[in-house]
């Protein structure tokens, strides 16, 4: 039997943006794209991960109230919500292939504790660290 | 007070360019190019959303990784001095001084001490928490032994006594 984590979320400020981001830059494929109103539930899966699905959800009413919506967004601006990992065969290609499409790297890559990584963040401001699996 | 969450985000990407390396000159100028906003904005601003002056956060980033050095490597602290964006010796080591209450040499000393023990945590934790059983059980065997042995010992001298 098989089971496990199905889908955790993410804030981010713009899901246009976060789909052109996680889709176009990182390769994730989208899973689930439906909207209510101005609501849109919006989750992508890793092409090597199908059980697996990221939610990239704006915080925003009613779901939450405005005035934390308006924190949520500052929090996810300055780099606040907590660390993300995205585990790659080869750091330093995942690297070259993600920087050539735009994505920013806030570390280059580093050999360290037995592996490599670096850091990258998405546009919203979401920290990701690229770890070389061992 | 809340913050526009687009100036945030680019006040992140200087703060990322002083983690990224903080060995570096960071004046508040070059800082609020990187996010795009004048400089007395970016000052003001930066303190806002992270609680410290840019100067500052820059400074406990340095001192946190001249610290990582001191522990982790056996590099000269005249290197580390240099390594971490400092101009000199004696500046470092007043400062340092200042924020963490030892000089370097001293930290280093502590720290290599301490952390040759976190190397062996494992081994520690492990002993640390058999040892209260073990400890009880040992102790509570060789009363018993003790305890057995007096009594043969008695039970030797009374047989061997009469």
């Amino acid at each position: 039997m098989s089971q496990g984590v199905g889908v955790v979320g993410l804030y981010v400020r713009d899901q246009d943006e976060a789909v052109q981001f996680y889709v176009d830059k990182l390769g994730f494929r989208i899973h689930t794209d439906v909207r209510n109103g101005d609501y849109r539930w919006l989750t992508v899966q890793h092409p090597e991960q199908p059980s697996f699905q990221l939610g990239l959800f704006t915080p925003q009413a009613p779901l939450v109230d405005a005035a934390t919506a308006q924190t949520l967004r500052e929090m996810v601006a300055k780099g606040a919500m907590p660390p993300l990992v995205l585990v790659v065969d080869d750091c330093r290609a995942a690297w070259e292939q993600m920087r050539a499409r735009g994505v920013e790297f806030s570390q280059e890559p580093v050999a360290r504790y037995g592996s490599v990584d670096a850091s990258f963040r998405d546009p919203s401001g979401n920290g990701w660290k690229l770890i070389q699996n061992r | 007070m809340s913050q526009d969450p687009e100036l945030l985000r680019r006040l992140l990407r200087a703060k990322d360019c002083m983690d990224a390396a903080s060995h570096e000159e960071w004046p508040v100028q070059r800082l609020a190019r990187v996010s795009h906003v004048s400089a007395a904005h970016f000052a003001r601003s930066f303190k806002q959303a992270f609680g410290l002056p840019p100067h500052r956060y820059l400074l406990t980033r340095r001192i946190e990784r001249a610290k990582t050095l001191l522990r982790d490597t056996d590099l000269p602290i005249t290197d580390i001095v240099f390594q971490t964006g400092w101009s000199s010796m004696g500046t470092f080591g007043r400062v340092f001084r200042d924020i963490t209450g030892e000089s370097p040499g001293e930290l280093r000393k502590r720290e290599q001490a301490a952390s040759h023990a976190l190397d062996r945590v494992p081994a520690c934790f492990l002993n640390a928490a058999h040892r209260p059983d073990l400890t009880i059980a040992v102790s509570e065997k060789r009363r018993q032994q003790t305890d057995s042995r007096i009594a043969s010992d008695e039970a030797k001298h009374t047989e061997e006594e009469p």
